[in-house]
């Protein structure tokens, strides 16, 4: 037998279907199809998990998403451990291993309970209060302490090994929930030939029809009607049934996200699949039918183990076949609750009472009562209850006072009426309303193309939903163009119409009493701590909220929120819908994180781009850095060497010899059009017109408002065509830039772009000996200086094929930079290596390249300017075309703290001592002697040992440093303040003359 | 994530392929070198940052490149109408929006708190 509580005869699952769980170490024997919380119960364990903050003892409250107490962890194996489960939601699989939470040692005997006995002094609100003195303590004592004994639950610490799978999926009609309503809305749609989607966050349709047997739709039996119906859907083509499903967030323009729980109800699940789906929806109509979450009574002593939702305790028994108790009490402002009590009855349980806080409970549901033999106590309350781990008896009083009668229960059944489900509609933006009638917050005016039905719209008659929902269905199908020749009808009956309700504390938990009476359980909230924070001065809704937390954490107060608020109306002395409500925020029940990151994880986390040479340099043992997306050869180490030793090598053998570096990753792109070099003129500061096809030169783009925003080679291969080059990570924005003003400032000239970074491979040969090593491969230009002289760019062949060869140099030496077209990089690439073997080159990775162009005082945009530097503070001033009439930055140049005098600008520093090494981003001062805090005039942009220059070399922003010429400033580190003169900003071959060799 | 009407594309596209690029209708003055410091201020640094109907100026990044101007509201993220860029700004009265009654968020009843 799994479970001496379960029914024989009652209930939807077969009992020779059995599947064995751990809980807390003890193994249970469960039905296939059972939650955690239906097993546990049918093996009479009510006691799941301890409370937030005091740490009492705690039950299952619900049978359904809305569960605030029953969390448990569940474990598959050291990496794939889930906390905060809840365990009404977590199907029972063969050999789960299940755990309990905020617990310790055990769950029986737990030492955290000593925070019930101390709650005085932890009243709402205790820790703004409590942990303010001394200062420093918030960070060092209290913080760590607090996080230490408060969260839920503990993560894993292994890495997931699970993986996660995302579709996206465009519908006609999404709708949402497949209850009856639901189930309604999509037969009506689906008939039309509307593409549906159908979902719902349980393992089978139903929705409520999971405990009311009472229903029946055309005669059938209810919950059989809704299966046999979902099965019909899922048979035809134009609709999907998901089940497992939750709708969890409801954004702009229908866009709906759907988590699909694929194999967490699986004891062995094929690893091929994912766990969790993550759905994106689009659909053109929406029709929620979410249906309506039972709340709770509010009253003392409300929390201990076996008190429970009147209806949870009916879908234990009507679909699980389990009894929540032997005897049973009852308490309840409205009528659902009594078809519980009369379900139970029927299957053999006592009922101690049915204690109705009404005076007057409808005439039908007393009638049954008493045909069925149970005492019912209008005009009662349950004032208090007993029971260490679980309920034992209650407490009954006649409203208004008297003697409480004492009544022996094991179980305790509470409904105090029916929350519309309105998070979906609150979510698409739509506005709720305030229905003073049924007080109830329903569906005001909608934003998006949707439709609410059902029990979430208000709607509580059978037929009525029935009807709202197929009308629903219907019309939004019309809406995106599809109908049906005739009307779908159907007739559904049920027992009871229910009728009552009430929102806040009960008898015995009013104004003038200090009792526990939880109105949120997952966060240990009382009546009294609302009126505690309406008292100390919150009067918005929010902040009674985060006063309180009142409706916070993985529940987000499905339960609590209309108690919580009704309260504060009632001490605020304002009326409900003037009180306001908290805004319900996605996701509507936890999502997973793997879920949401989906395949964004490890290699497919960002795309990686891989130069056409990347291989080839990874066989010559380089090693690479990350530079944006790009991995970049940093440098290149020999058998021995550091990282030192290898970079000192490598520029050394370039200015002595030469060096081959990969420079493919530079941004290129190609402006084409008879107005090519006026566009140019516009977005760069130097004049084109003068530029004569064959030739190069160093450009400078500014924003508008004056600032350096890129740089690099043009190349003019014809007239109305240039090859322009930009920085690697400016590629992008560079290209954007452009378009930008081609679009929109200079439509009228005729341009166009094209990005061609990806086209090209790019191989810098630089060094004496370039020349030597390229020429035996380059046919049909002549390489000599008077015929290519620096700063041109010839169009001909290497090794075959064809390239765009250029005479530039980042390094100050005799340079070529070879494109060929991007296939052809690798062989181009160990053509010129090994060419430059024979004359002892090698290649240079980028931190030679840096330190190479700093030796001669060339400043990398983005390093050595920081978006606040002019041209002139670069002295760049000579690219700037002084007689152009326009260009983007013209007007932003002139503008008064631009020319200022004592602006940063870029100058040389050389340490006293030669061999310090400065560090990057260090602050300058003059006075070193001044107090803390110093004026700081200035930072080091760029600093490196120097090989060729046998020592230190740095630049810097300084403070009117061009005036500074030779004086000594000083750099404060922690350990010592390091002397550096200002010097120029070349520090190699000053007279330049290698260049031109 | 919003979908948008690329007005070249001629076709609905998810955010996901474009990027937002600042106020529309701002067009960069011709005579630049001889504007004044107060307008250079106005033309390149001052936006209203509008709460509601806002002209702006989008670009369909992946898809066919092109910059275009939009009407959307910032309250409600809703686009009003896209349109191609250089077109003068549209007739605002027969975009907007109905205004939407309620609200019993915090937002809404703040004012009234006591």
């Amino acid at each position: 037998m799994s479970g001496a509580n379960r029914i024989s005869g009652a209930g939807r699952l077969t009992p020779a279907k059995t599947a064995r769980f751990v809980f807390d170490g003890r193994s249970y024997l469960a039905l296939e199809g059972d939650t955690v919380a239906s097993a546990l119960l049918a093996n009479g364990v009510h006691l799941v998990g301890r409370s937030f903050k005091y740490h009492r003892p705690r039950g299952i409250v619900s049978a359904g998403a809305e569960e605030p107490n029953a969390l448990i962890g569940v474990e598959r194996d050291v990496a794939r451990q889930q906390p905060n489960v809840r365990a009404t939601v977590q199907e029972v699989f063969d050999g789960a291993k299940i755990v309990s939470q905020n617990r310790w040692p055990s769950l029986s005997f737990d030492v955290g309970a000593v925070n019930n006995l101390l709650a005085p002094f932890f009243a709402a609100g205790f820790y703004y209060k409590t942990f303010m003195w001394p200062k420093q303590a918030w960070k060092h004592v209290y913080e760590p302490r607090i996080r230490a004994a408060a969260g839920l639950g503990v993560s894993p610490t292994e890495g997931d090994t699970d993986h996660y799978a995302n579709r996206y999926a465009h519908c006609d009609v999404l709708v949402i929930g497949a209850g009856i309503a639901g189930l309604s809305a999509a037969l009506a749609a689906a008939k039309t030939g509307a593409r549906v989607i159908l979902c719902d966050e349980q393992p089978e349709v139903g929705g409520a029809l999971h405990f009311d047997t009472s229903v029946t739709v055309d005669g059938e039996d209810g919950f059989a009607w809704a299966q046999a119906t979902a099965a019909r859907l899922a048979r035809m083509d134009n609709v999907t049934v998901l089940t497992r499903t939750t709708a969890f967030g409801y954004y702009a323009q229908n866009f709906v996200g759907l988590s699909e729980r694929v194999t967490e109800h699986l004891a062995r699940p094929d690893r091929r699949l994912p766990r969790e789906r993550l759905w994106q929806v689009r659909a053109k109509r929406v029709v929620i039918a979410t249906g309506a979450i039972e709340r709770h009574m509010v009253f003392a002593n409300n929390d201990r183990p076996g008190i429970m939702l009147a209806s949870a305790a009916r879908t234990f028994l009507n679909h699980f076949g389990v009894a929540v108790g032997r005897r049973v009490g009852v308490y309840t402002a409205n009528d659902s609750a009594y078809e519980a009590a009369f379900d139970l009855k029927r299957a053999g349980v006592t009922i101690a009472a049915i204690v109705d806080s009404r005076e007057q409970p409808s005439e039908e549901v007393l009638a049954e009562a008493r045909a069925l033999g149970i005492e019912v106590l209008a005009g009662h309350g349950v004032v208090d209850t007993s029971g260490k781990l679980r309920v034992a008896s209650m407490s009954v009083a006649r409203n208004g006072g008297g003697s409480a009668r004492k009544i022996p229960i094991d179980a305790l059944l509470m409904s105090a009426g029916w929350t519309p489900s309105v998070h979906m509609f609150s979510q698409s933006r739509g506005k709720v309303a305030y229905d003073f009638d049924t007080q109830r917050f329903l569906p005001g005016t909608y934003a998006q193309d949707c439709l609410s039905v059902g029990a979430c719209n208000g709607t509580n008659d059978l037929q009525a939903t029935i009807e709202e929902a197929l009308a629903a269905g219907e019309l939004m199908a019309n809406a995106t163009g599809f109908s049906a020749p005739e009307k779908l009808e159907l007739q559904g009956s049920n027992a009871f119409a229910w009728t009552g309700g009430m929102a806040g504390s009960a008898e015995g938990a009013g104004p003038d009493t200090t009792v526990k009476a939880f109105i949120d359980f997952q966060n240990d909230v009382c009546a009294k701590d609302i009126r505690l924070a309406v008292r100390e001065g919150m009067h918005s809704i929010e902040h009674i909220k985060r006063f309180t937390t009142n409706g916070m954490a993985t529940d987000q107060g499905k339960l609590s929120n209309i108690h919580g608020l009704a309260i504060a109306a009632e001490t605020l002395g304002r009326e409900i819908p003037k009180v306001g409500l908290t805004t319900f925020r996605a996701p509507y029940t936890p999502v997973s994180f793997g879920t949401l990151i989906n395949h964004s994880r490890g290699d497919l986390f960002d795309p990686t781009r891989k130069t056409p040479m990347h291989a080839l340099e990874e066989a010559e043992g380089a090693v690479f850095e990350d530079v944006g997306q790009w991995k970049r050869a940093w440098y290149y180490p020999r058998a021995g060497e550091d990282m030192h030793q290898a970079v000192n090598r490598e520029c050394r053998t370039v200015r002595e010899t030469a060096g081959i570096f990969d420079a493919s990753t530079l941004g290129k792109i190609e402006v084409v059009g008879p107005d090519a070099a006026q566009f140019l003129n516009l977005i760069y500061t130097n004049s084109w017109d003068t530029l004569k096809p064959g030739r190069c030169r160093y450009g400078i783009m500014l924003r508008e408002d004056g600032f350096v925003y890129d740089d690099g080679v043009v190349g003019r291969m014809a007239e109305d065509r240039f090859h322009v080059t930009t920085t690697t990570g400016g590629a992008a924005r560079v290209m954007n830039h452009m378009e930008d003003y081609l679009q929109t400032e200079f439509p009228h000239l005729k341009v166009w772009l094209t990005s061609a970074t990806e086209q090209w491979a790019v191989i810098a040969v630089q060094g004496p000996k370039a020349r030597e090593i390229i020429a035996p491969l380059v046919e049909g230009i002549d390489l000599s200086s008077e015929a290519f002289p620096h700063m041109s760019v010839r169009e001909g062949r290497i090794c075959g094929v064809p390239t765009r060869l250029f005479r530039m140099s980042f390094t100050g030496e005799t340079g070529f930079e070879v494109n060929v077209p991007a296939d052809f990089g690798p062989a181009v690439w160990a053509a010129i290596s090994a060419e430059g073997e024979k004359v002892g080159a090698c290649a240079y990775g980028t931190e030679a390249m840096h330190i190479l162009r700093a030796e001669k005082g060339y400043i990398i945009v983005g390093q050595d300017t920081d978006g606040t530097v002019t041209p002139d503070d670069a002295s760049l001033s000579w690219a700037v075309g002084k007689k152009k009439p326009d260009f983007v930055g013209i007007r932003g140049l002139k503008r008064s703290d631009l020319v200022a005098d004592g602006r940063k600008q870029l100058v040389g520093l050389l340490t006293k001592d030669p061999k310090v090494v400065l560090e990057e981003g260090a602050q300058v001062v003059a006075d070193p002697n001044q107090a803390v805090p110093m004026t700081m005039i200035g930072h080091v942009t760029s600093s490196y040992w120097s090989e060729n220059c046998g020592r230190s070399i740095a630049l810097a922003l300084v403070a009117g440093g061009k005036a500074r010429l030779g004086e000594t400033l000083y750099v404060p580190m922690p350990d010592a303040t390091i002397a550096v003169e200002v010097s120029e900003m070349v520090f190699f071959d000053k007279e330049g003359g290698r260049i031109h060799g | 994530m919003l979908l948008i009407y690329c007005p070249y594309c001629e076709e609905e596209r998810s955010e996901l392929e474009f990027r937002q690029a600042g106020d529309a209708h701002i067009a960069r003055p011709t005579n630049m070198t001889e504007m004044s410091d107060e307008d250079f201020e106005a033309f390149f640094f001052l936006r209203d940052n509008i709460k509601g109907l806002t002209f702006e100026r989008w670009r369909h990044l992946n898809g066919c490149g092109r910059f275009f101007n939009a009407a959307r509201d910032t309250v409600s993220d809703k686009f009003l109408t896209t349109y191609k860029a250089g077109l003068p700004r549209p007739d605002v009265s027969t975009l907007r929006p109905a205004t939407e009654a309620t609200v019993e968020t915090y937002e809404a009843t703040e004012s009234n708190a006591k």
